[in-house]
């Protein structure tokens, strides 16, 4: 598996670079650390055992595969045909899950003590948890102050699945300050702690550990459109915030000429600095956390703070195979605004009787677009995950006209 | 050492301003200070009060995401920052000063502050204003090709940082090509940890100085974690020089009298 998507694009190269994005930007402390988790990769990602137990955990605990859904009503309204990958369906709602159980049986097997993760939505969070609880880790989540506020559903649930909820108050208290924090954990204790990136970011291994453990996605969606639709899509569309869900959809079907790819970013309130998470879309080359990629950033290199209404793809860098993907052109990158991805998630909500992750809401509105602008295409949409954790935010914006 | 080039490469400052210490028989004292902290008014006196007590002075440029860095120096970053501190910022205060300082001057900043500014323009703006060097800590060995020839160009140094967890043959390819000194971290951790374990300095520790001293051909500093003589006092003899960071920013929060308090180190 690994060799052949390896094959497929050849990257990222031995020192962790997709074409001039990515490598190893980190302290020489955790240098260590990531030659000992390079090691664990290569010796285990294509391990049969290791494979075995994974594939085992993913089958008969985390629900796969998940379902792929005709979404028959946004079909007739878009005109079009609309097929949802629904990785909202796979336990504790949200893809991932996927790349926490891959990382918590890796960390098993080197001889970790504890799981640390951050977590943005709250998603990651919940499955580094659930995933420590199943496997018999203690774990810790770093956790952005405002993002504590906004997924306080999530925070509950990681306590009652036996983790330690940090809230991190430096910052900008979102996404990013709790990877600052969970690299400080880990540089700390680079010898006994097992650091559960939950997005295809960091340095060298970790984008490419997380898209090869995310790749199930994109590998049964593939099978699934062959079996049920009878055909590839015409495009595939996915959210990208770090791009874990996006790269784990699109690089199964990077090999396939014909399928258009195209990932949508948070456009929040709009194009001004500040205003959007959207990295690709308005951001510039430079090194945040353990990679060069692009990055929302002031003139002198201060990476500035994002605007979301989805917590989850509120980051102000994003992965470094999606920059290389974007420069290569193979993948088409757009954002939608935070009313845009709102209004996605009502109509998928009355029409489909599925409450999609307002994350996941980005990708429905890039399909409509896309729909409206190519009448009759096949449209593969990558359903990331499921909204209830939004229920806060929907309560204070689409319920608030409902007395 | 080619012609255009300085008869003492600024690189070579550090290491004499490091070795003469020791000569007169006490660790060389490398004193950091975020630059612009507590306020920008204040960074020229600070600086001259850094410069007059220590050998070396290291001077922190304020970036984003200070993961390499404990409470202390985040608050710093974060304050210097609000009040508009830029790398742009700290070398016009550089040039704008009077006179040099004696002690060789260090910039640390995290990589992509100094990746705005281009390659090509920091080393030169960074001798103009009289830098000897940078320390980088998000750039390790594999990433720093590029950086460092650059700052050769203008004979700047790259302090290369070593940690207790870095493996032997690790450690002896990171000395060889160290310029200026060698950064030896006294522990697992962020600037400014106060890791019970280090305040009485435990023999461990002082074992594996002496393993970098033996790696190395440029002096050895200790950093992290050490703020009080009696560490220092202990540091003695088993290396070159000890930074003294986060102990010195709180001292300029608090807003007391920074030469008295290194003073005391000695």
């Amino acid at each position: 598996m690994l060799r052949k998507s390896a094959a497929m694009s050849g990257l990222p190269d031995a020192r962790g670079r997709y074409g001039a994005f990515g490598g190893r930007y980190v302290p020489e402390t955790l240098v260590p650390a990531l030659d000992r988790l390079q090691f664990g990769v290569e010796r285990y990602l294509q391990d049969a055992e290791f494979q075995a137990e994974f594939q085992h955990e993913l089958k008969t605990w985390v629900g796969r595969p998940t379902a792929l859904t005709l979404a028959s009503t946004l079909s007739r309204r878009w005109g079009a045909e609309v097929w949802l990958k629904r990785e909202d369906l796979a336990h504790t709602g949200a893809h991932k899950i996927n790349n926490a159980v891959g990382q918590t049986l890796l960390a098993k097997r080197l001889g970790a003590k504890r799981i640390i993760a951050e977590t943005g939505a709250g998603q990651h969070g919940v499955a580094s948890a659930a995933a420590a609880a199943r496997l018999g880790m203690p774990c810790m989540v770093y956790m952005g102050a405002v993002d504590v506020e906004r997924q306080a559903p999530n925070v509950g649930r990681m306590q009652l699945l036996g983790a330690t909820v940090v809230p991190v108050t430096g910052g900008d208290q979102t996404l990013r300050a709790a990877i600052d924090e969970a690299l400080r954990d880990w540089v700390s204790d680079p010898n006994g702690t097992y650091y559960s990136l939950g997005s295809a970011v960091g340095p060298h291994p970790y984008p490419y550990l997380v898209r090869e453990l995310q790749a199930v996605i994109g590998r049964e969606a593939r099978a699934q459109m062959l079996e049920q639709a009878g055909g590839l899509p015409e495009v595939a569309v996915a959210c990208v915030g770090g791009g874990s869900n996006a790269i784990g959809l699109f690089h199964p079907f990077l090999g396939d000429a014909a399928v258009q790819l195209i990932g949508v970013e948070a456009g929040g309130r709009g194009a001004g600095l500040g205003d959007n998470a959207a990295s690709l879309t308005f951001g510039t080359p430079g090194v945040l956390q353990g990679s060069y990629t692009l990055i929302l950033q002031d003139a002198f290199g201060q990476v500035r703070e994002t605007h979301s209404v989805s917590a989850g793809l509120d980051y102000s860098g994003v992965g470094p195979e999606h920059a290389y993907l974007m420069k290569s052109g193979r993948v088409t990158y757009e954002s939608a605004t935070d009313d845009e991805a709102l209004d996605a998630l009502a109509e998928c909500a009355k029409c489909e009787g599925i409450l999609p992750a307002i994350e996941s809401a980005h990708a429905f509105f890039g399909a409509r677009r896309y729909a409206q602008a190519h009448p009759g295409s096949r449209i593969l949409i990558g359903c990331s995950g499921r909204g209830d954790k939004d229920m806060p935010i929907l309560q204070r914006t689409l319920l608030k006209g409902f007395g | 050492m080619t012609q255009e080039a300085p008869p003492v490469a600024p690189c070579d400052t550090i290491s004499a301003a490091i070795q003469a210490a020791v000569a007169k028989g006490r660790p060389a004292l490398v004193g950091f200070l975020t630059a612009g902290f507590p306020t920008r008014r204040e960074f020229k006196a600070n600086l001259a009060a850094v410069a007059s007590v220590c050998d070396v002075v290291e001077i922190g440029v304020p970036f984003s995401d200070p993961m390499a860095d404990g409470t202390t120096i985040q608050r710093a970053s974060f304050v210097a920052l609000n009040d508009g501190v830029t790398l742009t910022w700290i070398l016009e205060e550089l040039n704008s000063l009077e006179s040099r300082h004696t002690a060789p001057i260090i910039l640390m900043s995290y990589l992509n502050p100094l990746l705005c500014i281009g390659l090509e323009a920091l080393p030169r703006a960074a001798a103009a204003a009289g830098v000897a060097g940078f320390i980088v800590p998000d750039l390790p060995f594999e990433e720093s090709g590029d950086l460092k020839r650059a700052l050769q160009h203008e004979g700047l140094a790259l302090v290369q940082m070593v940690t207790p967890v870095t493996p032997p043959e690790r450690l002896a390819m990171l000395c060889r090509e160290a310029k200026g000194f060698v950064y030896a971290v006294t522990m697992t951790g962020t600037t400014g940890a106060q890791n019970g374990s280090l305040t009485e300095v435990p023999p461990e520790v002082l074992e594996y100085m002496a393993r970098v001293k033996a790696c190395s051909s440029v002096p050895v500093c200790a950093g992290f974690g050490i703020r009080s003589r009696e560490q220092v006092a202990r540091f003695a003899g088993h290396v070159d020089g000890v930074v003294v960071g986060s102990a010195l920013v709180e001292v300029l929060e608090r807003g007391e009298d920074v030469r008295a308090f290194l003073r005391s180190l000695r």
